[in-house]
């Protein structure tokens, strides 16, 4: 019986740069480099087996991120865990490392929705931030386009609300959708509240999943 | 001073592929800066993604790391949006390690594989902050060091760079940084003919050309006694231990795997072949050295992929040894094995066999021209038959696809030859529809023939572009068809590489005005200035056609004459004569032509050398 463990971890520094497919490389070089006994595919180009939840923008950092690793023989988590702090490159950081059901239910199907935090550097008052937060989730619909294609904003906005304020700087906390065929891209929030054009960062604290499914 | 991230990342959310100006990469050195008196930062004048795929910079990196009281950094080049961004935002161009300025080091190496990089070699200097000319750097400035293959002909870039390193980098590095510590207080004419003392080291300004009516060489003469002529190459006798701590990217890179060199060198002669010619002699790695690299890249990296380096890796003589072993050992690892340079023969698919774990992607085989006569010439002798006879081979083991590689506009190329190519490649597609119908494929890259500095063909000149444009018309009409794609190089690209290949040091001006006019990236189409070299060459009142389309005669004193790299000149001519009498000479393991390795370096000779061990 092959082992899957389920790994929460953060992204920071260099490896925010890096795409979701290139950190999903770098995960498993460092797993090799750990020495785990990884669980390869079928086929000619056998790959490690793992499975990101969600695949993270360019340039986001994140809190918590969850991935799943399968092993061909089970490991002690402690060790897993230790053996890969050890390899893994500075910008990834395990948070939890568990050994889960492997029948459990895939981790891209449960994710429901991410919880954002966007840090802009603005010269728009906070006063007149809160203002279009207000009318955005006040909104019916929020028509936008994006690569050519309309879609509405509107529905993918969970949450959204003004975290902090600082002289120059606005941090906006929000919740988007997180489904496959809909997500909402909080850059995208940003431009609908006429931010788009200002520098900003922007950092996944959370995923939420749904619940695993029954029997 | 450190770049501040806060001053980076506001760049980096803004430029495409923002991963490559970061660094953090696994097993990347970061020295402590205050305490490390010599600082070298290795240059890289191609894109991030080429550049991290270049054994020369990870040995180099791996041998100054290893040295006491030494640091070495990276740097690439940056890609046309963040060299705008870098410069609207006036932040110099930094180190991956410590995000010092590159101006702040006391060394920038560049590497030089190739002639297009040159404008940005320019590119890099000029963000870095640092005057382009080395007449008009002094000891407050980094010292500017450039060496690899392109450097056989140091002179088009002479103008820029304080000192060439002339063949193996492994010592000579060394010696290099030796020099330096002793001479770091003194001016830069005290630097430089410290450096001018270093076995291999070229320094251009010790050196003054002087040319004839007609614009040929008249001869270059040292202008100092500490300057020897002619620099002879240095070569490591036995090759350095492989560094195994590889770089490894966190975002995608050309050749995204470990590297080991399993062989230096060539003993097959071809003609046209620059790299068989300059790294003489052939060095093999001792099959357990390699053995024991390859577990150490694997534990350190973490790749899933190796590849075996050498010019032509049936050659090496315990080939068949190493792939099996190294194919069982990692069977559990699914480690793939890349083998460049295959030759075409039985043997080459019995090993891609071995390696290919039942995958079955491209063959590739480089028969280079279409005839038997044509490939006695460059003396590359395979007979037709065999090249189809292997194709059948391949085919019948499960390849569906095979690439072939050749050139158009060798030396005494005719209309006959051409026809042959796209010939050829039809033969070897029948063969594979005899086996696998209308999916076999055979995928055709043609390229145009550069004359090299250093080989029997530097005397040739270059095809005229009517005649490349006409043959390249004529193939893109008989190699029409299912089952048959083809590749091209663009013709004035390749005009341009042949002028920088056998230019002499007048073409640094050329290079300048180019860079100036907007060149940067030249062998990328998109980047590709045609016009800015065009208005370099005509503000200088250079004619390119000198350089590329001339041929030379055996009295000529060339650009890079006075740069030896241990094969002699009247080899060179011997074997630019036999060419033009059609006749090819067998690989010289079996039999010494004396062309000069042993001569000029017999005294290093070891066991695995490919030469015999003495000159017959």
């Amino acid at each position: 019986m092959k082992q899957r463990l389920r790994i929460t971890y953060s992204v920071n520094g260099p490896l925010r740069y890096a795409s979701h497919l290139e950190r999903t490389r770098v995960w498993m070089r460092a797993a090799r480099r750990a020495g785990l006994p990884l669980s390869y595919s079928g086929g000619f180009n056998p790959r490690p087996r793992i499975q990101v939840a969600a695949a993270l923008p360019v340039g986001f950092a994140a809190d918590e991120e969850i991935l799943d690793l399968w092993m061909a023989r089970p490991v002690g988590p402690t060790e897993a865990r230790a053996a890969l702090a050890e390899t893994l490159p500075e910008g990834l950081t395990i948070l939890r490392l568990e050994e889960i059901d492997p029948a459990a239910p895939s981790l891209p199907t449960r994710v429901r929705a991410a919880e954002y935090t966007a840090t802009v550097e603005t010269t728009v008052a906070t006063q007149e931030v809160r203002r279009r937060v207000e009318a955005l989730l006040g909104a019916e619909s929020l028509p936008r386009q994006r690569r050519g294609r309309t879609y509405d904003l509107r529905p993918l906005v969970e949450g959204l609300w003004v975290e902090a304020e600082r002289p120059g700087e606005v941090v906006l906390g929000m919740v988007l959708t997180a489904r496959e065929g809909a997500t909402g891209r909080p850059e995208e929030v940003l431009d609908a509240l006429g931010l788009g054009e200002d520098f900003f960062r922007v950092r996944r604290r959370r995923l939420l999943l749904e619940p695993a499914a029954k029997g | 001073m450190v770049i501040p991230f806060d001053r980076l990342e506001r760049l980096l959310l803004r430029v495409q592929r923002p991963g490559r100006y970061i660094g953090g990469e696994v097993n990347a050195v970061r020295k402590d800066w205050d305490r490390t008196p010599v600082r070298v930062c290795l240059a890289f004048p191609d894109v991030y993604d080429l550049g991290m795929s270049n054994l020369g910079l990870q040995v180099l990196y791996d041998i100054l790391n290893r040295m006491e009281g030494v640091l070495a950094e990276r740097a690439y080049a940056p890609w046309p949006d963040m060299a705008a961004a870098l410069r609207e935002t006036g932040i110099p161009l930094y180190s991956l390690e410590t995000f010092h300025p590159l101006s702040e080091f006391d060394i920038l190496g560049f590497s030089l594989p190739y002639e297009v990089l040159y404008t940005n070699l320019l590119e890099m200097l000029d963000l870095a902050g640092l005057p382009l000319l080395s007449a008009e750097r002094d000891e407050t400035h980094p010292l500017v060091i450039a060496g690899g293959h392109a450097t056989f002909n140091p002179e088009p870039v002479a103008d820029f760079v304080d000192a060439f390193v002339i063949g193996d980098g492994e010592e000579a590095v060394v010696d290099v940084v030796r020099a330096y510590r002793r001479t770091r207080d003194g001016s830069r004419e005290e630097q430089l003919t410290g450096l001018a003392q270093v076995p291999g080291v070229y320094v251009p300004r010790f050196y003054d050309v002087a040319y004839h009516p007609d614009g040929t060489v008249a001869r270059v003469t040292p202008n100092r006694p500490e300057a020897p002529h002619p620099i002879l190459r240095r070569i490591v006798p036995v090759l350095p231990p492989p560094p195994t701590r590889q770089l490894v990217p966190n975002t995608s890179v050309a050749h995204d795997r470990g590297v080991i060199e399993i062989q230096r060198g060539c003993t097959r002669g071809c003609r046209f072949c620059h790299a068989g010619m300059v790294t003489r002699p052939v060095r093999e790695r001792p099959l357990e050295e390699i053995l024991e690299a390859v577990d150490g890249i694997l534990a350190q990296t973490g790749y899933g992929e190796i590849a075996l380096l050498s010019l032509s890796s049936a050659d090496y003589s315990r080939i068949g040894e190493l792939v099996e072993t190294l194919a069982e050992r990692y069977a559990g690892l699914h480690l793939s094995i890349s083998l460049p340079s295959l030759r075409i023969e039985s043997f080459s698919v019995d090993l891609a066999e071995g390696i290919s774990r039942g995958r079955r992607t491209g063959f590739t085989f480089a028969p280079e021209a279409g005839t038997e006569r044509l490939r006695s010439v460059i003396n590359k002798p395979i007979p037709t038959g065999q090249v189809l006879e292997v194709a059948r081979e391949v085919f019948a083991r499960g390849w569906r696809t095979v690439k072939l590689y050749f050139m158009i506009g060798l030396p005494g190329e005719t209309e006959a030859d051409v026809a042959a190519i796209a010939e050829l490649a039809r033969g070897v597609r029948a063969e594979g529809r005899k086996i696998h119908g209308r999916r076999a494929q055979v995928n055709v890259s043609v390229s145009t023939f550069v004359p090299k500095p250093h080989t029997p063909f530097q005397w040739a000149p270059l095809a005229s572009l009517e005649d490349i444009l006409a043959r390249q018309q004529a193939l893109r009409k008989s190699l029409r068809g299912g089952g048959l794609k083809v590749s091209w190089n663009e013709p004035q690209m390749t005009l341009l590489e042949a002028t920088l290949s056998r230019g002499d040091r007048r073409l640094g001006a050329v290079v300048r005005r180019a860079w100036q006019q907007g060149a940067r990236f030249d062998g990328w189409d998109d980047w590709f200035d045609q016009g800015a070299w065009s208005a370099g060459f005509a503000q200088e009142g250079l004619d390119p056609a000198f350089y590329t389309h001339r041929a030379r005669g055996r009295e000529e004193i060339l650009p890079w004459d006075h740069i030896a790299t241990g094969v002699r000149k009247p080899y060179l001519w011997r074997e630019w004569e036999l060419s033009r009498q059609v006749q090819s000479r067998p690989d010289c393991r079996s039999q010494c032509y004396g062309c000069g390795i042993l001569a000029a370096f017999g005294e290093l000779w070891t066991p695995a050398w490919g030469c015999p061990q003495r000159d017959t």
